[in-house]
């Protein structure tokens, strides 16, 4: 670590490390979401039985750890480098490790430990087992196995790899601020980074219009079930997305009550829930095009589609029974 | 010959909780596998890290015993027609057991004779059973299962190895793609793929490639390492037993080190440095001779001991920003008042269908003062309890807490004193969590055992008020531990509430002080009433009294816990003197008799004009200078019921209970049910079992 890498050199270098691995490079998704895992490449590509792998930073927006531009440590918005391999690859654990010697952190210098961390997202109705991976003490990456992903079991399983940019970074460049952190050369990230965060932490403590902001998570979830209902399944989860943000810019201000969170974080995750669903059955309409071997590509879509089928049968005698009890 | 088996199951990094419980487990299975076998062992030696389970298993042996065995087929009849030709029924037979007609004999059963056919079974040679290891492995169960890339099978974390070398050569087998051969791992960063020879060099290769495979030498190292810093230091270490269990856990190779920070922080509460280091980063605290907290802590590295200074500047840096927090949050919480954070619990839920943290004090506060009357309180004490009360959940909304889940109350009793409250009322806001687990300790002071039992009795009433209570493993808010806690407080202090009926005096208090709730508190009383019935019966069968005492007691028409504690352990520690029998079964006569009379028995009453018989009076007599309800223990109670046995025996000796005189009758049932009523105070004492 003697010449140190600007937090761009940590980018690069990890993307041309996992593009290697044989991970496509995304770009961030262009809405705002909490986590890396909010963005539909993981989020629907962890679902369902194609192969996925890929990389990406993504910009996460989290209201209520605004700091004002004052905190060393907590953002509004920090960034973090998303990993997902599907399936699971069975050396994921040393290929994260070979991407921290690219980083020039050397394991026989340091102390690394993976250290039990499970991970759920109730709102999104995911869960999954894994680690928190401590690099002298500090956590710099979230290492996680996906079980269950908007509430469907995964088959097969997809490993998601999280690193915390700007903690890694601080480690790296060996600075205890996140303002004082090296973006490129010449710029620091308080360059660049400070004046939004205390503006954004502004507006959602202070300024930010909760009657719009209430007014607002009600439109969107209308949008987003009536695009459900058409199939619609990109658009849908859009709307899911700024449901969810909507929801945290609330939580920010102090406007949900504890117990109005629970009913909020249900209304995302019954969503996420029918979004889940709709993206296989999506899939499956086109073939899982994904899945290259044509013998189990078509072995799959028969299978999910004996699936689909039994599931229709269900639906339809249900209704029957239904409009049968009605009669009556 | 006596054969050594060395099996190892390499996984992804196992949590720290996990290792332990994982390795008996598989001992256990491993074990009952080889029994049902019929192979036998001399020993099992364990050993277990993050990323493996072995077995060593000494002194088994080579086979299975062979079997000798008649089996039985069907009657001669059968099997021979009548011209004595083997039928189709005794060649099925004969081919389903691997032999001829030729093998039959035929043997008498019960008068009629069998087909029988002698069979010997080779005994499997014990490579051949340990083939059978993986189901073993994998039928094993763990708090957390997953799944991993495109396998069903649930595992706590992922195979990757599997070692199986019985001496010297290679047992195959395989879970899942992973086939089982004699190549284990190193150390993950020091070490290499290790070939092992045979089955006995496992400890030792590992040893040599940054492992100490075996569990309590690894632990016993980290000890020591750490006794030798300290010493060295001239400090004293918070030993932590739970602590260096995990961290024991989370190495295969470890170097302790020391590592120090600003002193500064050493203003902060000892709790708040505490939970810093320990909870979260899993660190040592040390302290100076006079038990004061030192600004350096002790923390162990997975590796050796080059480049250590990185690991401990890390270590140091990750601290800082904790530390920092932890300070601002200290002297923010302390810029607000104490009504203020009570103030905001009005937006702070106990739980959506009951109230607010608030109300919840409200209700506390009602209750506790209902209690601390009952006990007598002085009126400083109902003072301080009651100012207790209106304040003890104010440190959740203190950023500390908010922080630090886990300082609540502890927080609350330091800010307390910090914001000028008295000291009863600072302990007992932490004490009032108390006992936090099932063998928890119990709160000191008074104050804090009475809010203890005020605020989980709200909690326990409420729920079952709202129609929330707890079935089968289903208990999340574990009322359960609540009440076992409400009952284990009051057994330690001998204090008489009337714990079972206390609803009748909570809600008028509650109109009294115009506290409204959503919920009726008299819906499912009885069930409260029951369910800490129930606890009671715990408590004793945690404590070996026997079954039929703790029926007896607990069936009980008593409200006061108290009491009820006090006739179990009266009624055990009589239960074999002498007379115990006789006493017992002149007293149930009366019960049994008394269950006759349907009359509510506060509308009976005894007229001596109707007596007959002198033993009437003399009964009448003996029951009316029984003393007051309420006027004596359960233990005095009982043994003056016990005196009554020879007047009772006289009694049923010179009367006939069921009279034709329907007055007669009628008096006569009357002073049995009324002694059977005073009876009804120590239990029913029908359920007893007297031999």
């Amino acid at each position: 670590m003697t010449n140190k890498l600007t937090v761009q050199d940590i980018i690069f270098t990890l993307e041309q490390y996992w593009a290697d691995q044989g991970c496509m490079l995304m770009q961030a998704y262009d809405n705002e979401k909490g986590a890396g895992t909010m963005s539909p490449y993981t989020f629907l590509r962890a679902i369902g039985p194609e192969p996925w792998n890929v990389a990406y930073v993504e910009p996460s927006r989290r209201p209520a750890d605004g700091r004002y531009g004052e905190n060393p440590n907590r953002l509004y918005q920090h960034h973090q480098f998303q990993v997902l391999m599907k399936p699971s690859p069975d050396n994921i654990q040393e290929l994260y490790l070979g991407s921290l010697k690219e980083l020039g952190i050397d394991p026989l210098e340091h102390d690394i430990r993976f250290v039990e961390d499970n991970w759920e997202n109730p709102s999104m109705g995911c869960a999954g087992v894994g680690w928190e991976v401590w690099l002298d003490g500090m956590e710099v990456t979230q290492f996680t196995y996906f079980q269950v992903v908007g509430e469907l079991p995964m088959s097969p399983v997809a490993a998601e790899v999280t690193y915390g940019l700007e903690r890694l970074a601080e480690y790296i460049q060996n600075v205890d601020s996140v303002y004082d952190l090296e973006w490129a050369d010449g710029v620091l990230y308080g360059d660049i980074f400070q004046e939004p965060e205390y503006e954004h932490s502004k507006y959602a403590f202070e300024e930010s219009n909760q009657d719009m902001l209430l007014q607002d998570f009600n439109d969107y979830e209308k949008e987003a079930k009536r695009l459900i209902k058409l199939g619609l399944v990109h658009p849908a989860y859009d709307y899911v997305l700024k449901c969810s943000h909507t929801f945290n810019l609330l939580d920010a201000r102090g406007a949900v009550s504890v117990t109005e969170r629970a009913g909020y974080l249900h209304r995302i995750r019954i969503m996420a829930k029918s979004i889940a669903k709709a993206f296989v059955e999506e899939r499956r309409k086109r073939g899982f095009p994904l899945i290259h071997d044509e013998a189990v590509r078509q072995k799959t879509v028969e299978e999910y589609t004996e699936k689909a089928e039994k599931a229709k049968e269900r639906a339809a005698k249900k209704a029957a029974k239904k409009a049968q009890k009605e009669d009556k | 010959m006596a054969n050594t088996y060395l099996l190892e199951v390499g996984v992804e990094e196992m949590p720290a909780h996990v290792v332990t419980p994982s390795i008996k487990q598989l001992h256990q299975r491993v074990a009952n596998y080889l029994k049902e076998q019929r192979i036998t062992f001399d020993d099992i030696q364990e050993f277990a890290t993050p990323r493996r389970m072995a077995l060593l298993i000494h002194g088994l042996s080579d086979k299975q015993p062979d079997v000798d065995e008649s089996v039985k087929g069907p009657a001669k009849k059968i099997a021979q027609d009548a011209d004595g030709n083997w039928t189709k029924a005794a060649i099925g037979f004969t081919r389903g057991q691997g032999a001829t007609v030729e093998d039959i004999e035929f043997k008498n059963v019960k008068g009629v004779e069998y087909v029988f056919v002698e069979k010997h079974i080779a005994g499997k040679n014990v490579a051949e059973v340990l083939q059978g290891l993986p189901t073993v492995i994998t039928s094993m169960t763990f708090p957390t299962l997953m799944k991993w890339g495109y396998n069903n099978l649930q595992f706590i974390r992922p195979i990757r190895w599997l070692v199986s070398l019985l001496n010297q050569e290679v047992v195959p087998f395989k879970i899942l793609d992973v086939e089982a051969g004699r190549e284990t791992q190193g150390h993950r960063f020091l070490g290499h793929p290790v070939e092992i020879a045979k089955a006995d060099d496992y400890e030792e290769l590992l040893n040599n490639d940054f492992v100490i495979a075996d569990q309590a030498k690894r632990k016993k190292l980290i000890k020591n390492q750490i006794e030798k810093i300290v010493n060295e230091n001239d400090w004293q270490v918070d030993w932590d037993e739970d602590l260096l269990e995990e961290v024991n856990n989370l190495v295969e190779w470890p170097t302790a080190f020391a590592g120090s920070f600003d002193k500064k922080y050493l203003a902060l509460p000892d709790a708040v440095l505490i939970t810093s280091m320990k909870d979260n980063q899993r660190f040592f605290c040390v302290r100076d001779h006079d038990g004061k907290l030192l600004s350096h802590f002790i923390s162990v590295r997975n590796g050796n001991t080059d480049y250590l200074d990185n690991v401990i500047k890390g270590n140091e840096r990750v601290l800082v920003p904790r530390l920092e927090d932890a300070q601002f949050f200290y002297q923010e919480d302390q810029k607000l008042t104490i009504d203020e954070y009570v103030e905001r619990l009005k937006k702070v839920s106990f739980h959506d269908k009951i109230s607010s943290m608030y109300d919840k004090m409200q209700r506390v506060a009602v209750i506790a003062n209902v209690l601390g009357k009952q006990l007598n309180l002085t009126d400083t004490e109902l003072a301080d309890l009651n100012r207790a009360a209106h304040i003890y959940k104010f440190d959740l909304t203190t950023q500390m807490v908010g922080e630090f889940a886990e300082l609540q109350g502890i927080m609350g009793e330091i800010y307390a004193k910090l914001f000028g409250e008295k000291d009863d009322v600072a302990t007992a806001i932490r004490e009032h969590y108390m006992p936090i687990s099932a063998e928890g300790e119990l709160p000191q002071t008074k104050i804090g055992a009475i809010l203890a039992i005020a605020d989980k009795l709200d909690s326990i009433m409420s729920f079952f008020a709202v129609d929330m209570i707890p079935s089968g493993s289903n208990d999340p808010y574990a009322l359960r531990r609540q009440a076992f806690g409400i009952v284990r407080i009051i057994a330690d202090r001998g204090w008489h509430l009337p714990l079972l009926n206390i609803q009748t005096e909570i809600i008028p208090a509650f109109e009294a002080a115009n506290i409204e709730t959503n919920f009726d508190l008299n819906r499912n009383s009885a069930e409260v009433r029951t369910f800490f019935l129930d606890r009671i019966k715990q408590l004793f069968h945690g404590r070996k009294i026997r079954h039929d005492v703790i029926d007896a007691a607990t069936d009980t028409r008593q409200d006061d816990v108290a009491n009820i504690l006090d006739a179990v352990q009266t009624i055990d520690e009589h239960k074999d003197d002498e007379s115990f029998k006789e006493d017992i079964e002149a007293l149930t006569r009366v019960l049994r008799i008394a269950k006759k009379d349907k009359r509510p028995v506060s509308e009976l009453s005894v007229n001596p004009d109707l007596f007959e018989n002198p033993s009437e009076a003399k009964m009448y007599t003996a029951v009316s200078e029984l003393p007051e309800e309420g006027q004596q223990t359960v233990s005095e109670a009982f043994a003056a019921l016990r005196t009554l046995a020879p007047v009772i025996s006289e009694y049923f000796d010179e009367n006939m209970i069921m009279d034709k005189n329907e007055d007669i009758r009628n008096n006569r049932l009357a002073q049995l049910s009324i002694l059977a009523n005073q009876t009804a105070l120590i239990g029913n004492l029908d359920n007893l079992i007297v031999k």
